[in-house]
């Protein structure tokens, strides 16, 4: 029996198994909308803005494993979608988008709401199809969720004119793909494995740096168990918090522009560094040249060969599936009888407990105003480091990664790679709808909340509880903090003027707001917060507005050349 | 230093995008570029020239090898390798320079395809430093007119780039 095109996309979603589909209706996807309409086995989320719905399907993923789905209409469709699929092209996430376009004989000739989608996202997808006859959608969905779910992950969009939605054809939904220009590896090399035992088993201050790869690999067992074994220290890049659990001695912080002393100074002086999952990016080493000022061999494993030398080059560079990887290190490890001289690991761990006695950390907590890391502490206190945190960027998003430990992967979602601000809210939403009995928290600040702001409305829609724990200093504090440090303390635009009452905000949404101006009233608002299962609370901490982030590494300084408290 | 690759791709609509669009956002040089279907009609074949240190241009080939579409990628630098490019040259001829030219495009092996009374059409095939020695040696304001294909590289002896 032929059925529509339309049809066709809602049974190829189903049959990937897909739960949630996170979208905006408009003309070119009207008969997909429609077929979704007859059904109910696909539960749609009307998001208010579809930069709403690429972070949400976004975060879905990266809470739950599985790959997100967004559907959205053809041009401004997509164009608001952009920012959503570049933000999960930088933190390589498995999102799948489906973008209506208008009628294939209207292409190219300036339509209403065209664009050209394929071109627009391009260079934000891992890859994208425009499907030009509908016979062929169902094999190009099938092709979209393996690239997506496969190798290094990454968004693809699939792009259908409206036309293709409404002619007919015979369903059949391939079990299997393969593509002979895609074969992406998983088993590394076990030569090039061998050699990195031999380097770590010669090292005298070693260091483990591992990073998002060891979170979208499935590989924080695997990682642990190494760390563990071997004895050595660990930092986690942002995007790999929770890899290796934060509240274990072994850990010692998160390394980079705002990592602790402990691990930035390690990841400088250490002789050995094993990356897992990492990709040596600016804000993580600094300056390359100046991270080259030491000597130190470097064992790289990773699934991207393009991750490989890319920044720094790398002594045993080892390419695969990071899992399958640690698990034949694992074994291999095992089997030697040597093992790293122990005099000389101990006496880098008395420089690393050294450092770290340098409390880089420390904050006054005695202050009469709140200061934010108090908030991210007292959140962890409450929810026994247990919620899932979503963050927005800026200095609560530093702060929160500092101060709130996670000891599990996935439980720390933020946009690390391309810093989209308005992240926090819509990925929150994916992430309850993920793990509808968990805490779900979204720490922001009051200029990033504000561009996704418009979500709350769906929040209602669909009773997502999520807490909003709002770090409102009244200044785009990052900003702020930058223009303090290297431009004069010429403030230029970073002061958040004429703000909404958030209470009365969140009021209007339907949700329960709360304003909270005093150290002592912090734990007793978070407590009241988690205690109401069913409410979105929004709570609007006023904090410090002089509060920086430390450490801080300068754009083009060493990771050594920290501002410290 | 100047590489060629070559690589076989999907013979699909975009796929040529895909290539120039990784160049200019990632800033790597593109010194020339030419692309056809292959015997096999799913397959097209590109030669880039292109031009970078050993690091640059192990990254372009990585970063090729990942777009979906590319199937394989080789550096003919690597190996020993034929490299030819077609130029078409409209020069100016008449008078006495008339028999100078045809003169000259018999030295450099060039064929005159295109007869006027004032002008000839030659074709010429070689490296590109051939092509650029033959545009040195007439006169250059007796050039009229020149299109250049971009080079096309294949390895020598038995090694061939195939699926």
């Amino acid at each position: 029996m032929q059925i529509s095109g339309a049809e066709i996309v809602i049974r190829c979603l189903q049959e990937e198994g897909v739960e949630y589909i996170f979208g905006y209706p408009g003309g070119a996807v009207l008969f997909i909308y429609d077929e979704l309409f007859k059904q109910s086995k696909l539960k749609h989320v009307l998001v208010r803005h579809e930069q709403g719905a690429v972070h949400a399907a976004d975060g879905y993923a990266r809470a739950c494993q599985k790959v997100g789905v967004a559907l959205v209409t053809s041009g401004p469709g997509v164009t608001n979608a952009v920012t959503g699929i570049a933000t999960a092209y930088m933190d390589s996430i498995p999102v799948v988008i489906i973008s209506g376009q208008v009628p294939t004989p209207a292409i190219g000739l300036d339509a209403f709401q065209e664009v050209d989608t394929v071109g627009i996202t391009r260079p934000c997808v891992k890859h994208n199809f425009l499907v030009k006859d509908v016979k062929d959608i169902a094999t190009t969905i099938k092709k979209a969720f393996y690239l997506a779910a496969t190798g290094r992950p990454g968004p693809v969009l699939v792009d259908i004119p409206k036309d293709i939605t409404q002619h007919l054809a015979e369903f059949s939904y391939p079990q299997e793909v393969s593509m002979r220009s895609y074969t992406p590896v998983t088993r590394g090399h076990s030569g090039q494995i061998k050699k990195a035992i031999q380097l770590i088993m010669d090292a005298k201050r070693p260091m483990i740096y591992s990073g998002g790869g060891v979170i979208l690999g499935e590989a924080a067992g695997e990682l642990t168990e190494l760390v563990r074994n071997l004895g050595f220290p660990c930092t986690n890049t942002l995007m790999g918090l929770g890899g290796y659990p934060a509240t274990d001695p072994q850990f010692v912080g998160m390394l980079g522009m705002h990592g602790t002393y402990e691990a930035n100074m390690a990841m400088q002086n250490c002789d050995v560094l094993l990356a897992i999952g990492a990709r040596f990016d600016d804000r993580v080493i600094g300056n390359p040249k100046h991270f080259y000022s030491e000597d130190r061999r470097i064992v790289h494993i990773d699934i991207d060969p393009s991750s490989i030398s890319k920044r720094v080059k790398v002594d045993v560079p080892i390419v695969g599936n990071v899992r399958e990887v640690l698990q034949e290190l694992i074994k291999q490890l095992a089997a030697t009888r040597e093992k790293p001289e122990e005099a000389a690991l101990a006496a880098w761990w008395s420089q690393i407990e050294e450092w770290r006695s340098r409390d880089c950390l420390k904050y006054d907590r005695a202050s009469a105003i709140i200061k934010p890391q108090f908030v991210v502490e007292k959140l962890y206190e409450v929810t026994n480091g247990d919620a899932f945190v979503t963050s927005d960027v800026g200095q609560h998003q530093m702060w929160a990664a500092q101060f709130y430990k996670f000891d599990l992967p996935r439980r720390w979602i933020n946009s690390g790679g391309l810093g989209t601000m308005g992240f926090g809210l819509p990925a929150a939403m994916g992430v309850q709808l993920a793990h509808p009995g968990a805490d779900v928290v979204c720490i922001t600040g009051e200029a990033s909340i504000q561009m996704c702001i418009q979500e709350l409305s769906t929040c209602k829609q669909y009773h997502l509880p999520v807490k909003i724990v709002n770090l409102n200093n009244r200044y785009m504090g990052m900003v702020r903090q930058w223009q303090e440090f290297f431009h004069g303390n010429r403030y230029a635009e970073s002061y958040m003027d004429a703000l909404p009452d958030f209470v009365k905000l969140a009021e209007a949404y339907g949700h329960v707001g709360m304003k909270i101006e005093q150290p002592s009233d912090v734990e007793g608002a978070l407590r009241e917060a988690f205690s109401r299962k069913d409410d979105l609370v929004f709570l609007d901490f006023i904090t410090d507005q002089s509060e920086n982030v430390f450490p801080m590494v300068p754009g083009g300084k060493g990771l050594s050349e920290m501002i410290l408290v | 230093m100047r590489h060629i690759l070559s690589l076989l791709m999907e013979n699909e609509s975009g796929a040529l995008s895909r290539v120039s669009g990784l160049f200019s956002a990632r800033g790597y040089n593109i010194e020339s570029l030419t692309v056809a279907p292959t015997e096999d009609p799913t397959l097209s074949r590109m030669t880039i020239v292109t031009s970078g240190s050993d690091d640059v241009i192990e990254q372009i080939t990585k970063q090729l090898n990942k777009l979906i579409e590319i199937v394989k990628v080789v550096d003919l630098n690597d190996g020993e390798y034929i490299e030819r490019e077609l130029m078409l040259v409209k020069v100016r001829a008449s008078g006495k320079e008339r028999e100078e030219m045809k003169r000259m495009a018999d030295i450099f092996r060039g064929r005159v395809i295109d007869v006027t009374d004032k002008a000839y059409t030659i074709e010429l095939t070689g490296t590109g430093t051939k092509l650029n020695a033959f545009l040195e040696a007439i006169e250059s304001d007796a050039i009229l007119e020149t299109v250049r294909t971009g080079a096309s590289g294949i390895g020598r002896g038995e090694r061939i780039l195939k699926v």
